[in-house]
């Protein structure tokens, strides 16, 4: 499904992903762990097409495409989705008025009728309901004034009813309570299928426990460093990254 | 009446797309102006002695004053010889009949999407309209006057109704108000008229559309509204003009009185034509707007969406006079390309316990130049008095200015005022995080300046909302590239 291929990406003219190899399948969830600064929400935000990542070298196919020559809104509308680590706020627009047009945005791209306001509030409600969210958060502005932990969970809502085929979630859990923590993960194994492949980039083996990854990758210094099942991340939570440092790159999963 | 793909279609549409012109033969008065301009202009339209008189004091006081320069636009010097101070529609319009109105007059309205023939009516809208500078047609009479209610062009006033107007006029903005006052009383030649008797809440919106046709014209429009004691109506006007690349000029007036229990909701879409993209031609919209709160526990809300002309100049404002009255101006103001406006309002507190409430949402893109300019003023009397005002501005991109002049003048201890201020950059985070959801970087900026916009839009009458949010959409395409 995903193809990456000796990736490097700067931003304000540095060098963060020095040649970065990836492969990811349909019904594949895997796990992206690394130190802070390591790059994994720079392969994030390359991935999804954010303006201020330059793409230097290397390759991306998705779904047989080639990634890197689409506009953001184009992967997003062939099923890419990035959960945000940092969710932005958008005052005075909707919650649920903002994803009705991004959902009828993807739906036209596909040749489906718009959704009226009836099927979609009945598809959000049933979603909400998945991710037990407050029924005002959906008449809220987006992400406006919500908690840090409100923030993570509407980006997982937002997921939900777009039904991405490839699902990145940079740092996800961070910030999330324990009981926050397992719904988010109840809504994001809710989504698990043959044809969807999630990334998770996470510091915590702890969502693993309830989002069991097929594979786990170590990002270091813009490459990866070890990859592994999931006992892999068993491992970095006993040990650390250190004995990590100086490890062959170009690790395959 | 208006759905998603009108809308995609008005956004593919990337001309100012009311720039037409109808051919139709007028009765047009040779630029220049002095008083036999006036006489002539008095004496086409059959007006009574005293409102020459006016006409003539008022030009008499305009030939005394200077052209305002405290303000933040800059423009050439105005030729005001080489304008013409008169041009209608050759064909009498009849105002009984709307199958009288010349039939090319009426096809341009029919491509404004106003609905002069009764039978295609939004519901509740009764619409009077002014092309160059002579009312047209006002629908709805019949229903109205069962209730009392006058609604009809000023002229006609002047002929039906010369208590009323004589009472009125120049009540709320004297002849000798400013330099543009000045110009419009002495050479004002149509506009609206409305008269809610006591007691009485009028049924439907009513609307005016003002159309600037004819070449090297100006165009001087006078509203007046009046509603009695107890009584409420809501008012909307709407504007267009045809491409040209010379600039026209627009100084209209416009009065409102509110007596006891009176509420008068006034809402302008203003969308004449803002010049291209390099600043040659558009309008100079310089308007006097002003209501008074006579009575007690009176109300005036101005609601103001100014996405046109090349250079807008307003201030529309309330005088709290009666105890408890009060005073509201939401307003959002455009700027793309070379435009500029300078606007804002004047809330002066003179009676016991007066509100009143200022939000103003200025978006700039393009070279757009925008100001707001703001006064509260709370008089030795005026105990008790609040105001709050919010003024935001948005930026798009960096070319663009945003000014904001809040002045205040409080005699009074007790008054409480509070003012906020932000300024905000559509963040390329925003636009991006839209874009990873679906949606294209027009829809984004779209959202986000309607989210922006919205406390106002939602004072605006619903189907005007819709419009509104459609013209702006128009008038900030190809601002973020
Ligand atoms: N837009 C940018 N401009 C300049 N430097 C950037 C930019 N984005 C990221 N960087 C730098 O690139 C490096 C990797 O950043 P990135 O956000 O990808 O790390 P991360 O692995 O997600 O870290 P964390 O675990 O703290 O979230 C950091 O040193 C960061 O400062
Ligand atoms: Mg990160």
């Amino acid at each position: 499904m995903l193809e990456i291929t000796d990736l490097k990406v700067q931003a304000a003219g540095n060098e963060i992903l020095h040649g970065l190899n990836l492969s990811v399948k349909a019904g594949e969830v895997h796990a992206i762990m690394g130190p802070n600064g390591s790059g994994k929400s720079t392969l994030a935000r390359a991935l999804s097409g954010h303006p201020e990542y330059q793409v230097t070298a290397g390759a991306v196919r998705y779904l047989g495409e080639d990634l890197l020559a689409m506009a953001p809104e184009d992967r997003a509308r062939a099923g890419v989705f990035m959960a945000f680590q940092y969710p932005v706020e958008i005052a005075g627009v909707n919650n649920s008025y903002f994803l009705k047009a991004a959902l009828n945005a993807l739906r036209k791209h596909r040749g489906e009728p718009e959704l009226d306001a009836m099927e979609f509030m009945t598809l959000v409600r049933e979603k909400a309901k998945l991710l037990e969210l407050d029924a005002s958060m959906l008449n809220r502005p987006v992400n406006e004034g919500f908690s840090g932990g409100e923030k993570k969970r509407n980006e997982i809502f937002h997921m939900a009813v777009l039904e991405p085929k490839l699902a990145i979630l940079d740092e996800t859990d961070s910030g999330l309570d324990i009981d926050a923590l397992k719904i988010v993960a109840h809504g994001v194994n809710a989504l698990r299928s043959p044809d969807r492949a999630i990334i998770v980039v996470t510091h915590y083996q702890r969502l693993l426990n309830y989002i069991v990854p097929d594979f786990v990758h170590v990002l270091s210094d813009g490459r990866i460093v070890k990859s592994g099942g999931k006992e892999l991340a068993l491992e970095l939570e006993d040990k650390g990254y250190g004995w990590l440092e100086g490890e062959p790159t170009g690790a395959k999963a | 009446m208006t759905t998603a793909q009108k809308t995609i279609e008005d956004l593919a549409n990337r001309e100012y797309k009311y720039g037409f012109f109808t051919d139709v033969e007028a009765d047009t008065v040779a630029p220049g102006l002095d008083e036999d301009v006036i006489r002539l202009i008095s004496a086409k339209k059959e007006e009574p002695e005293w409102l020459l008189e006016w006409r003539l004091k008022a030009y008499r006081a305009w030939l005394g004053m200077t052209e305002p320069t405290w303000h933040n636009v800059h423009y050439p010097p105005i030729d005001y010889q080489a304008i013409s101070y008169y041009s209608a529609p050759k064909k009498k319009p009849v105002l009984n009949s709307l199958d009288e109105v010349d039939p090319e007059v009426r096809s341009t309205f029919a491509k404004l999407g106003i609905p002069l023939e009764e039978q295609k009516l939004l519901a509740g809208v009764a619409v009077d309209a002014v092309f160059d500078s002579v009312s047209v047609a006002t629908t709805f009479r019949v229903k109205l006057a069962s209730l009392g209610i006058i609604f009809c062009s000023f002229s006609e006033a002047v002929r039906e109704h010369p208590d009323l107007v004589r009472e009125y006029l120049g009540s709320v903005v004297p002849y000798s108000d400013n330099f543009f006052a000045a110009l419009n009383a002495a050479v004002f030649s149509d506009g609206s008229f409305a008269y809610i008797p006591k007691g009485v809440r009028c049924p439907m919106e009513l609307s005016t559309y003002f159309r600037i046709n004819a070449m090297n014209t100006g165009q001087f429009e006078r509203t007046l509204i009046v509603a009695a004691e107890g009584a409420s109506v809501s008012y909307l006007e709407g504007c267009t003009a045809p491409m040209r690349d010379e600039n026209q000029l627009h100084a209209a007036v416009v009065e409102l009185v509110a007596m006891d229990d009176a509420t008068i909701k006034y809402s302008t879409i203003q969308n004449w034509y803002p010049g291209d993209k390099d600043g040659k031609g558009g309008i100079y919209n310089f308007v006097t707007k002003r209501g008074k709160c006579q009575g007690r526990n009176s109300k005036i809300t101005w609601t103001q969406v100014e996405t046109g002309s090349a250079i807008t100049w307003k201030y529309p404002s309330c005088l709290l006079i009666g105890d408890n009255s009060v005073g509201e101006f939401y307003s959002v103001a455009t700027t793309n390309g070379r435009q500029q406006a300078d606007t804002g309002t004047k809330m002066i507190h003179i009676g016991r316990n007066t509100k009143s409430t200022i939000v103003s949402k200025g978006i700039s893109a393009g070279h757009g130049q925008n100001t707001y300019r703001g006064l509260v003023r709370v008089g030795k009397k005026a105990q008790g008095a609040r105001n709050y005002s919010q003024c935001d501005s948005l930026l798009i991109g960096d070319k663009c200015g945003a000014h904001t002049f809040p002045y205040l003048d409080i005699k009074n201890t007790s008054a409480k005022v509070e003012h906020e201020a932000s300024t905000s950059k559509i963040g390329e985070d925003q636009i991006f995080y839209c874009r990873q959801r679906g949606l294209s970087t027009e829809d984004a900026v779209n959202l986000i300046v309607s989210g922006f916009c919205k406390e106002v839009f939602r004072e605006l009458p619903m189907e005007f909302a819709v419009e509104a949010q459609k013209l702006l959409s128009v008038s900030l395409e190809g601002s973020v590239g």
